[in-house]
């Protein structure tokens, strides 16, 4: 693995120790790139069953599929357990991401031919609960390897590129799925069967070009922490983010009562209904690689706040009452995927530079859980406001919880006038908790990694 | 490893990947080109004028292979097994009533595969068609074919993916005004209304033109519901009771009843509910029922069951007596004429 480490590493020791303010842009690593590529691949895979499986449910097998969102609730607990889980082992010795992730995406991959044999509701949704346990155990520790391989004060774009990589795939899905379809009528098992192999070579990909220690040299020293989790607990950077990224998810409508929301409230043709995702995928596309470089710039957690005023403008053109232009559902759309955009990588990038690498995987981990836990409750809350009141009210009261929120975040994420930090005088307040925290001698060992 | 030699194995596995992925794709291919042959031995199909107010007559969707598959077939209501005429009018979905039908088809599009509702004419002549959001499930037409229902299944959205609900509308012929979804009719339970959001209500079956049955889910429980399109209300009647079927005489539910005891993927099996009395009459049939029933006459019942061409149809008497017939191979979605 030596060689690949050469080809990755020259990123990081040649930015380390220069200003983290300075703006010349330095190439997205390699590594990156694979895992963005691994991404790409993966996504492909599961995007194209995600697209047959209504039909091939309804069309082929018979089945109803109404049970299946019944048990939503179980699995999004036991992907939350999992994701934890898979942070923490994560951080455990040399190479823990790389294997923890490999045994995510692995899972994932297995559970494509096992669809092949499973034709009962109950055993198909044990295939997916598979598949979404595998997606829950690799996530953090994937993440975990991007912040360590890129520099620190280019990470909001290093995330950009990931997450633009895997938008692109999930798009690509549907298409491989229809095409596929169309060469051979009713080939679900075509479909499944193309689907495992391409996420065999999403597997292999990462077994193949992604290094097993994606850290920089300085980290090698790094000992493993006995209890990652309560290490990250103790860190009051890391428990404001998980804070605020808590109080936001809480607010934050999930896809589907937004597109719902988007159809009734503009009375979009039922036509349109399965474009919606599209919309907010192709924004999402186009816009996470130049945000992720604006919140390098600009802060990763200003940003991350500004993402959800995007959220909060779509909110607010779905209650106001503006009429049925066909620019709005575009507009709305556009918003919603600039959100994710502004925070799904850059809240990744801003959790990596509070935690010390470590215990990145657990870190990570800890926010993206409590993100995640927090948009499943909302979900619920906001379904039942939605039959309470209506999907207007319902609305109005998740923009006014938002716009809450947003303004205690705004408080929570102030830069920190601690004396520790003050050796960072860096114009983005993300960069003064990087790896110069680490150690005291941090910018030492940054002009050692440069040698 | 050296970087050469993991291009190398890179390459081997493209190649092994994308041996085993094409294959795949040719074998589903040339099994799709198999079902467009006919075989020796299956029910004879020839093209001809199918009509729907022709009395006597049973109207399905063909499922023989052969250049007829998909199409709305009709033969001699007394002669189920006999040659059968072919529309060249393809549905996934398919009823017929008073001489309206209403068909429920895919529509192939340049990246992506849409359905839509097409209402018939006695000669199967489109009068209009309107888009549908999801994936076609059931469909009904008033005995006096002026109204018509059908029902969809709709997934939320592409990230989570495994949650679906349904969308049922009603469509009046005379005015062409569409009710989109049932749910947003006035819903209410032991005489109270009752709001959620997880209600689906899905397999409208109608009494006349405004008054109709159909299955409210909520809670994890489903209700039978008497709807009214002019008060545009639900009211729920009997509980565990899906894809409702009226008996002609309008006294009798045809249904899919959930019973205790079953295995989680077949759950269902072929109830009668009285609707004054409220008794429950299992019939002889057995097995596990995914379909919506159709009353051939005052006392038999058709409905479909797996098949060797994906699905046959299948008698037994609404009464809980004698025991299950096959009647026509290769068959969904029938109706019956005069």
């Amino acid at each position: 693995m030596y060689l690949a480490d050469s080809r990755t590493a020259p990123g990081v020791p040649d930015t380390a120790g220069r200003s983290p303010s300075s703006g010349r842009r330095a190439a997205v690593p390699a590594t990156v790139l694979t895992l963005g590529t691994v991404s790409l691949v993966t996504d492909v895979s599961s995007e194209m069953v995600t697209a047959v499986l209504p039909l091939y449910l309804v069309a082929e097998l018979g089945l109803s599929p109404l049970g299946f969102g019944l048990l939503d609730g179980i699995h999004n607990g036991v992907s939350a357990l999992v994701r934890l889980a898979g942070g923490r082992l994560s951080d455990r010795g040399a190479g823990g991401h790389k294997a923890v992730a490999a045994a995510g995406y692995g899972l994932s991959a297995l559970c494509k031919p096992l669809l092949l044999l499973a034709h009962s509701v109950p055993l198909i949704g044990a295939v997916l609960a598979a598949d979404r346990t595998g997606k829950g155990l690799r996530t953090a520790p994937r993440d975990a390897m991007i912040s360590l391989a890129c520099d620190p004060a280019a990470r909001g774009r290093a995330f950009g590129v990931h997450r633009a990589m895997d938008t692109a795939g999930a798009l690509i899905g549907p298409l491989v799925a229809f095409l596929v379809l169309r060469a051979a009528a009713g080939g679900y098992d075509a479909v499944f069967t193309v689907s495992g192999c391409t996420a065999a070579l999403g597997v292999l990909v990462l077994l193949l070009f992604v290094p097993g220690r994606t850290s920089a040299p300085g980290h090698r020293s790094a000992p493993a922490v006995r209890a990652p989790l309560r290490a990250v607990a103790r860190r009051p950077e890391i428990r404001r983010l998980t804070a605020c990224a808590v109080l936001l998810g809480l607010t934050t409508v999930s896809d589907s009562f937004l597109y719902l929301t988007l159809q009734r409230r503009l009375d979009l043709s039922e036509t349109w209904f399965p474009l919606l995702p599209l919309g907010t995928a192709g924004a999402f596309l186009l816009l996470a690689v130049p945000l992720g470089a604006v919140a390098d710039r600009f802060g990763r957690r200003r940003l991350f706040l500004c993402g959800h005023l995007a959220l909060l403008g779509a909110y607010g053109l779905l209650t106001a009452p503006l009429g049925g232009s066909p620019a709005l559902p575009c507009l709305a759309l556009a918003l919603h995927g600039s959100f994710y955009a502004a925070t799904d990588g850059v809240l990744a990038a801003a959790a990596a530079g509070a935690v010390p690498a470590s215990v990145r995987g657990s870190g990570l981990a800890v926010v993206q859980t409590g993100q995640a836990a927090a948009r499943f409750a909302c979900s619920i809350a906001f379904g039942a406001a939605w039959a309470a009141w209506g999907d207007r009210t319902a609305l109005e009261a998740a923009a006014a919880g938002l716009a809450v929120s947003a303004a205690v975040s705004a408080l929570l994420l102030r830069p920190s006038r601690s004396p520790k930090s003050t050796e960072s005088t860096e114009a983005t307040e993300d960069t003064e908790d990087t790896e110069h925290k680490e150690s005291p001698q941090g910018t030492k060992n940054a002009k050692d990694q440069a040698r | 490893m050296n970087r050469r030699n993991r291009l190398l194995i890179l390459l081997v596995a493209v190649l092994v990947l994308g041996g085993v992925a094409l294959a795949a794709t040719l074998h589903a291919a040339g099994r799709a080109a198999e079902q467009d042959r006919a075989r020796p031995g299956d029910p004879r199909v020839a093209r001809g004028e199918v009509t729907l107010d022709a009395p006597g007559r049973s109207v399905f969707r063909n499922m023989a292979w052969g250049p007829h598959r998909d199409e709305i077939a009709s033969v001699p209501a007394a002669d189920p097994s006999g040659p059968r005429t072919s529309s060249g009018v393809r549905c996934l979905r398919f009823h017929s009533a008073g001489g309206t039908g209403i068909c429920l088809q895919a529509v192939h599009g340049g990246l992506r595969d849409g359905y839509r509702a097409v209402v018939l004419d006695a000669r199967l002549r489109e009068l209009r068609h309107y888009d549908l959001a999801g994936i076609p499930t059931r469909a009904r037409v008033s005995p006096s074919g002026r109204t018509v229902a059908w029902t969809v299944f709709v997934s939320g959205d592409s990230y989570a993916g495994t949650n679906f609900s349904t969308r049922t509308s009603v469509l009046d012929l005379r005015t062409w005004t569409l009710d989109r979804n049932l749910e947003d009719y006035r819903f209410s339970l032991d005489g109270r209304p009752h709001k959620a959001v997880d209600t689906n209500v899905w397999g409208v079956t109608f009494a006349d033109d405004t008054h109709f049955y159909a299955t409210v889910a909520t809670g994890g429980r489903t209700h039978l519901v008497r709807g009214d399109r002019t008060e545009r209300t639900l009211r729920a009647v009997h509980t565990n009771v899906e894809c409702p079927s009226l008996s002609p005489d309008g006294t009798r539910i045809a249904y899919k009843k959930r019973v205790e005891g079953a295995s989680d993927d077949a759950p269902w099996r072929l109830y009668v509910l009285d609707l004054r009395t409220e008794r429950e009459t299992p019939t002889a049939e057995r097995r596990n029922i995914d379909d919506q029933a159709v009353w051939r006459d005052g006392g038999t019942l058709v409905y479909a069951l797996p098949g060797d061409y994906g699905s046959d149809l299948w008698t037994v008497p609404a009464d809980g007596s004698g025991s299950p017939r096959l009647t026509m191979a290769a068959a969904l979605a029938p109706a019956f004429t005069g």
